[in-house]
């Protein structure tokens, strides 16, 4: 290695990986419903998406990915719910690659709340 | 890019519990599945818990599950990895709480723990150079190599206040400079992983969990002192850390982190191991340098010391591997950084081998001044089966025992000599009211004397004679005039051996006998063993109002050694009683007593 810039774009590159290893009570959680209804309706490819995109963001330090089973909605899932610390519980359902990849952008990174996802904005009867 | 990454530790203890199997069936598993794009399976060095292996962890939710068996694989791969339902079965049980689980970090175990030295081990992936640059790695050497000269980093180092892992506490940054100071052709770095002292494992763990740190801080004690070729001393019976080191080194030299002008600054170092057969004495550095050398490991008198005179009569630094672990850290965090933890004149953390009387059998890693009541009951979860704490055994062969009056004193290197003990490597050996510290004695004085390389007299010899008397006391034969005996002679070796072998032989019977003399005088006055160790003063009896006459002992005992008829009390024949207590661990009326 000849220059400290090759050292530091090794670095960049793994620390999205390694940093999924961390343990922090401070994080941001994202959760994925991945039960039966929440893998039949698609939340395979969500949970894939947002996992790669924290990672690809540089974003694992701060946010952690992570699965859960069934919350009871299923007519609404996939359902991704994010925790902030210190912060309401946002639901956000019917999820897809995309409109995960909207939230990582607006959301984890802008921290603005997508409102028209989020379960609030849906017309529970 | 894995959403999830499952760590199956790779350390001694977990590898022969059985990890290797667990990672193949993984493996296999999560194929089955179709996760093997989503999942990786990564092996890692220690997690410290080896009570408890085979551990695994799952990030990102940090599930700890121990004790994994290889049954339980697909019920993981299908619950957690497919499903995301924690397996809370497998769970440490420690992190379950009516709450729900809580996180690793706040269990007891790892609660007051601070891991420098360890703060790779059991996160990243020890063959995998990519994910120890990930952490931070290298960027030391990089900082030092383009930002520091090696008269800063050895001001670094000073100021931090790093003193000798090895057990000798000698200050790291001092070292350096004198090595500095003295001008030669060629100069080297060495690293002392010849970890000898029975029960301590922390420089193995280490170099199996995070072998770049080792590699990564020899390059800056090379620029430091200006030597450009490194040898580690590793014993041969560390095939794992042997194996990992091998890979450590061709992967920094096929990324030229170890080689021929490093990151374009001019500086050239390289590293090279040398295996270890094993002699205790070679953990000495005048008698690991002559080893490196080729010759029979054995000490040379001082001085001229390494610094001046040291391998190949080249000036030389020799530090531990835990050393050198703390080192990059220090490095990128700073001198105060490091400084800020530990006590007045010790500072950082240490790192521990908790081993006998415990609950949580393992490596632990604390800040310097730490309570040994904190270690024992809150880390280490206490003295199993309600057992009274009788003495903690630090610094092996060489140290000395802590009894209860101490319990409370803040562990560093000069309270532990003041009370005649040493902080040694770190084994960290507890004892409970059923060990006796006559036999505790006796059993290190057996491995010195198997151990003395026989190049002086005090030590060759005398260690010898005082195992003589030793054993003389454990069989009842002994007198007073024995133990005054023993005592002088203790000193004698002390004052008189060759190298550190030799004078700190004498340690663990000398602290014994400071802190239970009384157990020394029933061996010898009284011809009793109070803990009920010592086999030659026991004798074992039935209570005959108790026995009941199964002839349940009777069966058991391999020598026929017990006689009567059924329904009527059984008698021992003591002729024939080999005392190996297979009777009373059989007695279900707990008519057999020993005295």
């Amino acid at each position: 290695m000849k220059s400290l810039e090759e050292l530091k774009a090794i670095r960049n590159k793994m620390q999205g990986q390694v940093g999924l290893r961390a343990e922090d009570s401070n994080q941001t959680r994202v959760v994925v419903g991945m039960a039966t209804c929440g893998i039949a309706s698609g939340a395979r490819p969500v949970l894939n998406a947002l996992s790669g995109l924290v990672q690809e963001k540089g974003l694992t330090g701060k946010v952690a990915v992570t699965q859960t089973g069934c919350i009871g909605l299923c007519q609404y899932e996939p359902i991704v719910e994010v925790m902030e610390p210190g912060k309401s519980k946002i639901t956000y359902i019917k999820m897809n690659p995309d409109k995960a990849a909207e939230i990582v952008e607006r959301h984890l990174i802008g921290g603005h709340v997508v409102e028209e996802y989020t379960l609030n904005s849906a017309d529970i009867k | 890019m894995y959403r999830s990454h499952v760590l199956v530790c790779g350390g001694t203890g977990c590898t022969s519990s059985g990890s290797q199997q667990i990672m193949e069936a993984l493996k296999a598993e999560i194929e089955k599945v179709g996760l093997q794009d989503e999942v990786s399976v990564v092996q890692t060095g220690c997690h410290g818990l080896c009570a408890l292996g085979p551990i695994m962890i799952i990030y990102p939710d940090a599930s700890f599950y121990s004790m994994v068996k290889v049954e339980d694989i697909p019920e993981i791969v299908s619950e957690h990895l497919l499903k995301g339902r924690v397996v809370t079965r497998l769970l440490y049980q420690e992190t379950v709480t009516q709450a729900g689980v809580k996180a690793l970090i706040d269990t007891d175990f790892y609660k007051k723990q601070h891991r420098i030295a360890l703060r790779n081990c059991g996160v990243i992936n020890p063959e995998v150079i990519e994910e120890y640059i990930g952490t931070g790695g290298y960027a030391a050497l990089g900082k030092v190599l383009t930002e520091m000269t090696p008269d800063d980093v050895i001001k670094c180092l000073t100021d931090s206040g790093l003193r000798g892992r090895g057990g000798g506490g000698f200050p790291t940054g001092l070292k350096w400079k004198l090595a500095r100071q003295n001008d030669a052709d060629q100069k080297y770095v060495c690293c002392n992983a010849d970890e000898g002292d029975p029960g301590a494992f922390m420089d193995r763990s280490v170099l199996e969990g995070d072998p770049h740190a080792v590699l990564e801080a020899m390059a800056i004690a090379g620029y430091a002192i200006g030597a450009n070729q490194g040898y580690i001393y590793v014993r041969a019976e560390y095939p794992i850390a042997v194996e990992r080191l091998k890979i450590a080194i061709s992967q920094a030299r096929e990324m030229e982190l170890l080689g021929k002008d490093i990151f374009g600054t001019g500086f050239d170092f390289d590293i090279d191991l040398r295996l270890g057969a094993g002699a205790f004495v070679c953990g000495e550095e005048t008698a690991l340098m002559h080893s490196i050398e080729g010759n029979r490991g054995e000490p040379k008198p001082r001085p001229p010391f390494p610094a001046q005179k040291g391998l190949f009569d080249k000036p030389t630094i020799l530090n531990n591997v835990e050393t050198y672990a703390n080192i990059p850290q220090i490095i990128l965090n700073g001198a105060e950084w490091f400084a800020s933890m530990g006590t007045e004149k010790s500072k950082g953390t240490k790192v521990f081998a908790l081993g006998g009387k415990i609950h949580n059998t393992g490596l632990v890693e604390i800040p310097m001044g730490t309570t040994l009541r904190e270690v024992i009951e809150e880390i280490g979860g206490g003295i199993p089966n309600g057992k009274k704490f009788k003495a903690a055994q630090t610094g092996g062969p060489s140290g000395g025992c802590i009894p209860f009056e101490h319990f409370d004193i803040p562990i560093d290197y000069d309270n532990l000599i003041a009370i005649g003990s040493m902080m040694g490597s770190g084994g960290l050996i507890v004892m409970d009211e059923d060990d006796c510290m006559v036999d505790i004695a006796k059993f290190f004085l057996e491995f010195t004397v198997e151990e003395s390389c026989g190049k002086c007299t005090p030590c060759r010899v005398g260690t010898k004679r005082m195992l003589e008397i030793l054993t003389k006391i454990t069989k009842g034969q002994a007198t007073m005039e024995d133990l005054d005996k023993l005592e002088e002679l203790c000193y004698y070796i002390k004052e008189n051996s060759a190298c550190g072998l030799g004078q700190t032989a004498p340690n663990p019977v000398l602290s014994t006998l400071r802190y239970f003399r009384d157990e020394y005088e029933a061996h010898v006055k009284e011809k009793r063993c109070p803990a009920g160790v010592c086999k030659a003063l026991l004798s074992y009896h039935i209570n005959a109002d108790k026995c009941r006459g199964c002839t349940l002992c009777a069966r058991n005992c391999p020598n026929n050694a017990i006689n009567g008829s059924v329904r009527n009390p059984h008698i021992i024949d003591q002729e024939k009683c080999i005392k190996c207590g297979a009777c009373m661990e059989k007695c279900k009326f707990g008519a057999i007593y020993k005295q």
